[in-house]
């Protein structure tokens, strides 16, 4: 058999009658082989990548990005719809929207709904090009490069938190000039969706969103599941304490959406949160 | 049964009757003025609808009546619509031709054309839909597997593709019919040679197609219905009230298969008019498929009762709501329109034996193909305007460029088919006359011991003798 076939597929390399010429064959076959399974093997994973963009669960090692919104405190101001207008130049889009309802007792309740960034995100499932995907720190983005505006996310978002660009966005100079990037979608294009992001520029510098520093009654804490810590820039807690401690809440819970941002029960009556020992 | 055929026209002349109605549609100017009048309006609903995407396209979305509440609206209602009648093809052509239903033979052409042009609206009106239609490369480009649009591109591009080459594979005896009583100028002269694959009807010739013909109606099924259960899992894949449902993929594709032979039932009734083929398609084919429609019909309103009874009975927050506002609320209208006309005036016109004449079958179909759309239109806007948080119920007033696109979606359809339809036979000719042949076959053997089928029917002798009459016409 080895006398029929291909020698050097059985003797060493030393036994060989012309080791060198195989052996330079060899190495020139193994070569094209290598690059082809290169080129072909990265095109595949890029493939691959895209197939499952974003479907990855949350990197354990980086900070984890979740919002505490404190019912109790939130007197209704609008001041973080405001504040993340103009930071985002987001024109009439209310990314995060303050609902008012009336609960049992006949308190009015404001309820804040930003983008919930869900754990198992229906929008992100949905997005047939991967336009909609999360980043390291656990937030949902969307790439305003991608987007083909097919709008199916806004139908799965159990928590109607996306807006979509219907006509010319009318991106003020301010917006026009800034550099895009899905961290910071500005400027807003045409035919695309758009949505809170948690700020996640300013996550990236260490700074809270604009809802949470532009909000006069501390009302809404940013924190990091990681290092479990959460702060509404005056004070800094435990965040599995705060949620704990105040019986804490999400929306739609039994859709078993994840969210990442939790309400803590309440309807305006406190000034102050209890601080911890 | 053979003497119902045979009784239009004698037996010698039959081939001869079929082959003048069938070309009568293909020679230029048969028309008249009325026919090119028609054409020309349909073109122009068409290039108006045209110009009114170009404006969407110019200045967005917001030229439309969709919001950021009701963000889906007559685009995707036409989408479904028209996916929707593209069933008609499957089911009449595949499936009776699977089940040797004799009766499918002129009707099959039709349903198979109605098919790909259904497909070809339906995927235009995603396309009207999309904010940047100017990525439609991206699907393809950087496909995420996850979403249930990708399964529709997916199912929707194979269901084309093998649709048309069913429509085709049929159509290449025919095309050499046309070859070969050189009907038509130059160019179409040209386009049938092309088209009909030297086709000469030899006996291994005819085994081929036969049994490429037989390939392609087992596969196109399982297709066909993939299609419609993806189309409605768009809906079935999300979170809402009201497209919640698991029933939703057989729920759709009845639903798919009833408007489609609904479909069928009407370009049927025109096109028997309009190219006088009632020699061909007798009240026969309208009872036949009236029983259909009725059958799918009854089960369309199991699936549609089962849906909101089990919904209904349990009343949670966002169905009870969702339900109040179909059943009594502000799109009660719209409900019960498509309820009465949609399903208990058709079901009473097609079950009555008074009724059960061409007339009231083709009145019943038109009813069924009216309220399906409002159906659509009441499965896709309600959910999307029920209040997910407390807002008010979301408002959708569709405007004039959705008007525009949605008649020319229409007018497409026709224009289409009638193009179509000016340059290929509506009926299949070679088949029809196969359907004769075996008829002949099977009186023969009661009279006489026929050695074999093949012999006793040879395929070339009537194909040339067609192909004489045509060329004796002065084309």
């Amino acid at each position: 058999m080895t006398d029929k076939s291909d020698p050097g597929a059985v003797l060493p390399d030393a036994q060989q009658p012309d080791a060198e010429d195989v052996g330079r064959r060899a190495f020139l076959r193994n070569a094209f082989i290598a690059a082809g399974a290169v080129t072909f093997g990265s095109k595949t994973v890029a493939f691959a990548d895209d197939l499952v963009r974003g479907s990855d669960e949350p990197a354990d090692d980086v900070p984890q990005w979740a919002m505490v919104i404190d019912l109790a405190r939130c007197d209704g101001c609008k001041e973080c719809t405001k504040a993340c207008q103009e930071t985002h130049f987001t024109g009439d889009q209310e990314w995060i929207k303050v609902f008012e309802v009336t609960d049992e007792g006949g308190n009015i309740v404001f309820l804040p709904r930003p983008c919930m960034q869900c754990e198992n995100a229906p929008c992100l499932n949905v997005c047939p090009v991967g336009a909609t995907y999360r980043n390291d720190n656990g937030t949902i983005l969307v790439d305003h490069d991608r987007c083909i505006g097919c709008r199916f996310c806004m139908a799965a978002c159990p928590y109607g938190a996306r807006y979509f660009n219907w006509g010319e966005p009318e991106n003020p100079p301010g917006a026009a000039l800034a550099r895009y990037s899905p961290e910071f979608p500005v400027p807003h294009r045409k035919g695309t969706v758009d949505k809170c992001m948690f700020c996640a520029h300013n996550a990236m510098n260490g700074k809270l969103p604009a809802c949470a520093s532009s909000c006069p009654m501390s009302a809404i804490w940013f924190g990091d599941l990681k290092a479990d810590i959460a702060t509404n820039g005056l004070e800094t807690v435990q965040l599995s304490w705060l949620l704990g401690n105040r019986n804490a809440f999400r929306l739609k819970e039994e859709l078993g959406t994840r969210p990442r941002v939790w309400y803590l029960p309440g309807h305006g009556e406190h000034s102050k949160v209890v601080l911890p020992e | 049964m053979s003497a119902q055929i045979a009784a239009g026209a004698p037996d010698g002349n039959r081939m001869e009757h079929l082959l003048e109605r069938s070309k009568a549609p293909v020679q230029p100017g048969a028309w008249g003025i009325r026919g090119r009048l028609l054409v020309a309006s349909l073109a122009a609903v068409v290039i108006w609808g045209i110009l009114a995407w170009v404006w969407q396209l110019k200045h967005g979305l917001a030229v439309t009546g969709l919001n950021d509440r009701v963000s889906w609206g007559f685009y995707l209602t036409n989408f479904v619509f028209f996916i929707g009648i593209s069933h008609a093809g499957t089911l009449v052509s595949a499936i009776l031709r699977l089940s040797h239903a004799e009766w499918r033979r002129p009707i099959t052409r039709l349903a198979e054309m109605i098919t790909v042009v259904a497909l070809i609206v339906g995927a235009s009106m995603v396309i009207a839909d999309m904010g940047r239609p100017d990525r439609l490369q991206y699907v393809f480009m950087h496909p995420h597997l996850r979403s249930p649009i990708l399964w529709d591109v997916l199912s929707i591009s194979t269901y084309i593709a093998g649709s048309l080459l069913y429509l085709y594979l049929p159509l290449v005896p025919d095309l050499a019919i046309l070859r070969d009583g050189h009907v038509g100028g130059r160019i179409r002269q040209r386009l049938y040679s092309v088209l009909a694959l030297r086709w000469h009807g030899g006996p291994e010739q005819r085994r081929l197609i036969g049994r490429a013909i037989g390939i392609m109606a087992v596969v196109i099924v399982p297709v066909a219905i993939s299609v419609h259960t993806v189309v409605s899992w768009i809906f079935g894949m999300t979170l809402r009230s009201g497209w919640n449902s698991t029933i939703f993929g057989p729920y759709f594709v009845v639903g798919a298969i009833f408007s489609g032979i609904a479909a069928i039932i009407v370009v049927m009734a025109i096109f028997r008019r309009v190219y006088h083929l009632e020699e061909f398609i007798t009240e026969k084919h309208f009872r036949y498929l009236a029983s259909l429609l009725l059958v799918l019909g009854l089960l369309y309103a199991y699936f549609t009762l089962s849906e909101y009874a089990t919904v209904g009975y349990k009343m949670q927050v966002g169905d009870a709501s969702l339900l109040s506002e179909l059943l009594t609320g502000r799109y009660a209208p719209y409900f019960w329109t498509f309820t009465l006309l949609g399903m208990v005036v058709p079901f009473v016109l097609l079950a009555l034996p008074r009724t059960r004449t061409i007339r009231w079958i083709v009145t019943a179909a038109v009813l069924v193909n009216i309220g399906m759309w409002l159906k659509r239109f009441v499965i896709v806007i309600p959910s999307m305007a029920l209040p997910l948080l407390p807002y008010e119920w979301g408002t959708y007033r569709p405007t004039w460029v959705e008007w525009s696109v949605t008649a020319a979606g229409f007018a497409a359809f026709a224009l289409i088919f009638v193009v179509f339809t000016r340059i290929f036979p509506v009926i299949s000719v070679w088949e029809v006359e196969e359907g004769w042949e075996a008829e002949e076959g099977w009186e023969a053997e009661e009279g006489w011991e026929a050695e074999d089928a093949e012999s006793f029917a040879p395929v070339e002798a009537p194909l040339a003798a067609g192909a004489t009459i045509l060329a004796e016409e002065p084309s």
